[in-house]
């Protein structure tokens, strides 16, 4: 009897009655799942699991910046003025708006409100939306006065800071000629992260569309939410990234000169 | 040790097993229902196809290095072809075949089935796992057709971001992807482990295979994304010009290699550590003994995975960090040899006064004893630092490294392959013939690396494709290992492949082992149990086993 399949011990008669699982026959549970909360509780690890993956890929990018920020001080602190700090304020606050109409989104789909579901979900899409067009806005900045690495790199404005009018002082502390050159390494970082931080809220826009879809044919309106929670936590991740970019490349050592 | 009367050293006769109707191979028909399948243990036959394939395009890469070093002077091809030919070898073998190797074939046909469960937690993930690493393997074939790449298999910068012209960025891509690949394997590994065991399967009664698994997911999960955004930094300094790397703009090399090596070291135990996995179950199941300090070998696999992480700068004791850390890298790196230390003599303690065969996985279960403990000896001389600087750069590193990957995790992989077959295709590999191929690989094996020790030691540097005439002896005899070694690993794609077909039938436990999926059929049903089984035993109980056939004999009467 080599083909017979004993798989139980034959010892667990009593335990056996472990076996009759009430199977809920909802379309989204799949067969491989014993419970439709093992179901749940997989998915939401798996999403965890993903983000702390998010988090080693950003961390590298992270350590660059703390590291030449401690090497580069200077040519750090003069590039990071050349960000233009309203802008980036804006978006935090669209950024945080984007997070708190996704959050709404999954409380929409746990009450079962599909047309609200739907609303917020199309609203997180519009601030996201928001965000890229100033985050364009601030790129094109960047290319008008040559502040984007590579062969048009322009360092003048760092060793000759323009005069300012009212004041008839230099606007900015001149750096030496070798520690303006630095300020390219800032510039590389900052549109290697804000770049990877851009490529993660477009990929979050395209799954948003995908779920507004399915949203709006009724999907998450009888009770399956793990999608929409999942893909918030993702949508918080790539905010929080952002909470700490902004402070790290806007704000750091922003002192107003006398 | 009162345990061995009761061991069954008698393997059951095949003669009488039939092959199961239905099973995961022939429950549906096409080449579709294999590229959109969501099964676990497909998705591990079509990885084991794409691996076996790209294992062999390596190992073209290997032969025509060895060929050019047969000489002295560089004579079959131009240098900037010989530095395509290691850099392709490497690519290949580390990314597209070492990395996945047992994991992604074995460690996916087998952890659910171990864990008593029907698949792994993401199904749909797993075949994304798949895809991704043929869309790797079709960039890295890309970059091989457009001429190559020819940075080795680092990508040092600034070498690769400034001085050559060749694919550097589609290979680069092509890591990227496979990366992926590689994070969602250990992902979906690691979810499976938590929160798809079976009743009664706690933690210290999971097989050391899944324990072994389950740190190398870490490491996949931790290291990858490291290595991927380092990769992306390297691509956009070459297309576009940023300066993170680059020290005319400010930018640090070394930064680059730090970086790089936070995933790269860590990546050898992703390596080694599925095949230490694959050893612990052929040696209990040989010696028909519970593998000696079960808690210890099971630490010791989170230990490596977790040291893992703290000592990859010792590949950069040459390239100027400061003393005082490559001091402390150096001791650190020595207290790896720990964890692995504990394996070996826990699986030697294993054997003692066990029901030992010599069945072909365990004729590659010893080889790995051999070939693992020398290429972790000589990795301990290389993590010290006044003999790292004679050695490192050198062939001495060549082999210590192949040693390890290919002695210890290419030796384990083929032992693995040879002890689930049966499982998986429900036939036997040709025994004579497989034992052949293990001995002829070990003594090729030898022949290959021993000299480059010598070599090594000598100071005959790697990546170089002539050399003073004296190396040539000891070249000579390395070529001719490769050659014998080439056809070990020849044979088992002939003989297995002939199997598939003319194999005898396995029946279900072949081997008498105690792991899970052994007590189920043979190939096994795509959804592996007909009821979810409840655990009520240890790992390796043979006891639990031999009481099990003896109540399967009396039933059937």
């Amino acid at each position: 009897m080599d083909n017979a399949v004993v798989v139980t011990h034959p010892h667990t008669h009593e335990t056996a009655v472990h076996e009759e699982h009430h199977h809920v026959a909802l379309p989204q549970h799949r067969h491989h799942f014993e419970t439709e909360e093992q179901q749940r509780e997989a998915g939401t690890f798996g999403m965890w699991l993903f983000l702390l993956t998010e988090i080693m890929f950003f961390g590298g990018l992270f350590f660059a910046y703390l590291l030449y920020r401690n090497w580069y001080y200077d040519a750090f602190v003069s590039a990071s003025n050349q960000l233009n700090v309203t802008l980036g304020a804006i978006n935090t606050v669209i950024l945080i708006g984007s997070g708190f109409f996704m959050a709404l989104g999954v409380w929409a789909a746990e009450v079962r409100k599909r047309s609200l579901l739907v609303l917020f979900l199309v609203l997180t899409t519009v601030l996201g939306f928001a965000f890229l067009g100033i985050k364009y806005v601030e790129y094109h900045e960047k290319w008008e006065k040559h502040h984007i690495p590579g062969e048009h790199f322009d360092i003048s404005e760092f060793v000759n800071p323009p005069i300012d009018a009212k004041t008839g002082k230099a606007s900015e502390k001149p750096l030496a000629p070798d520690m303006a050159q630095k300020t390219q390494v800032f510039f590389s970082l900052y549109f290697a992260m804000t770049g990877m931080h851009a490529v993660h809220m477009i990929i979050g826009i395209v799954l948003l569309f995908w779920l507004t879809w399915r949203a709006y044919y009724g999907e998450f309106s009888s009770g399956y939410v793990a999608p929409i929670e999942n893909f918030g936590l993702y949508w918080h991740f790539v905010d929080i990234v952002w909470l700490f970019l902004f402070p790290l490349l806007y704000l750091i050592n922003r002192h107003p000169l006398k | 040790m009162s345990t061995t009367s009761s061991t069954i050293i008698n393997l059951p006769d095949q003669r009488t097993a039939t092959l199961p109707k239905r099973n995961y191979l022939n429950n549906e028909h096409g080449l579709l229902s294999w590229l959109l399948t969501g099964d676990h243990k497909r998705i591990a036959i079509l990885y084991l196809i794409s691996i076996t394939f790209f294992f062999f395009i390596g190992g073209v890469f290997a032969g025509l290095i060895r060929l050019e070093l047969l000489t002295p002077q560089p004579d079959l091809m131009a240098s900037d072809t010989y530095n395509k030919m290691f850099s392709m070898h490497g690519i290949v073998m580390i990314f597209l075949f070492l990395v996945p190797s047992v994991p992604a074939t074995l460690g996916n046909f087998l952890i659910p089935i171990m864990l008593g469960t029907r698949d792994l937690a993401f199904p749909k993930i797993n075949l994304l796992s798949w895809y991704l690493y043929l869309a790797g393997g079709t960039f890295t074939l890309a970059a091989l057709i457009f001429g190559g790449v020819d940075t080795g298999w680092t990508f040092t910068t600034p070498l690769s971001t400034h001085y050559l012209n060749t694919n550097v960025v589609t290979a680069a891509t092509a890591i990227f992807i496979a990366g992926f690949s590689s994070i969602f394997t250990g992902l979906n590994f690691i979810v499976t482990i938590h929160r798809m065991r079976a009743p009664g399967m706690t933690w210290f009664r999971m097989p050391l295979f899944v324990w072994a698994h389950y740190a190398a997911s870490v490491l996949m999960v931790l290291g990858t994304p490291v290595l991927a955004i380092t990769i992306v930094l390297v691509a956009l300094e070459r297309t576009i010009g940023i300066g993170v790397f680059d020290p005319t703009k400010g930018g640090d090399p070394l930064l680059f290699q730090h970086l790089f090596w936070f995933y790269s070291h860590p990546a050898v135990y992703i390596m080694i550590l599925p095949g230490m996995g694959v050893i612990s179950e052929i040696v209990s199941t040989f010696s028909r003994k519970r593998v000696f300090g079960y808690t210890a070998v099971a630490f010791s696999s989170v230990a490596i995975a977790l040291f893992g992480f703290f000592v990859w700068a010792h590949h950069m004791f040459i390239m100027g960090v400061s003393n005082y850390s490559a001091l402390v890298f150096s001791l650190l790196t020595m207290l790896v040899a720990v964890p692995s230390a504990i394996k070996i003599f826990n699986w030697a303690f294993t054997l003692q006064k066990g029901s030992i065969t010599f069945e072909t996985p365990m004729l590659y279960a010893f080889a790995f004893f051999g070939l693992f403990t020398i290429g972790g000896m000589t990795g301990v001389f290389l993590g010290a630092l006044g003999m790292d600087i004679h050695l490192t750069e050198t062939y001495f590193i060549v082999a210590h490294f192949h040693y390890v990957m290919v002695g210890g995790m290419l030796m384990a992989f083929l032992g693995g392959i040879h002890f689930w077959w049966p499982k998986m295709t429900g036939r036997m590999y040709p025994e004579s013939f497989s034992k052949l191929s293990a001995v002829t690989s070990f003594i090729g094996f030898n022949l290959t690396f021993m000299p480059q020790f010598i070599l090594g030691y000598l100071g005959m540097p790697r990546r170089y494709h002539a050399y003073p005439a004296e190396y040539q002896v000891l070249n000579v005899l390395s070529t001719a290992g490769a050659t014998v070694l080439g056809v070990g690993f020849l044979l088992p794609l002939l003989y297995l492949t002939w199997s598939l077909r003319y194999g005898a039938i396995a029946g279900n436990n072949p081997w008498q082992a105690t792991g899970l999926e052994w007590q189920i059929q043979s190939p096994p049903l795509t959804e592996n149990f007909i009821e979810t089984p409840i655990v009520d035993h240890e790992a390796y109980d043979y006891e639990w086993l031999a009481h099990k056939t003896q109540q399967e004999v009396t039933t059937v009467g």
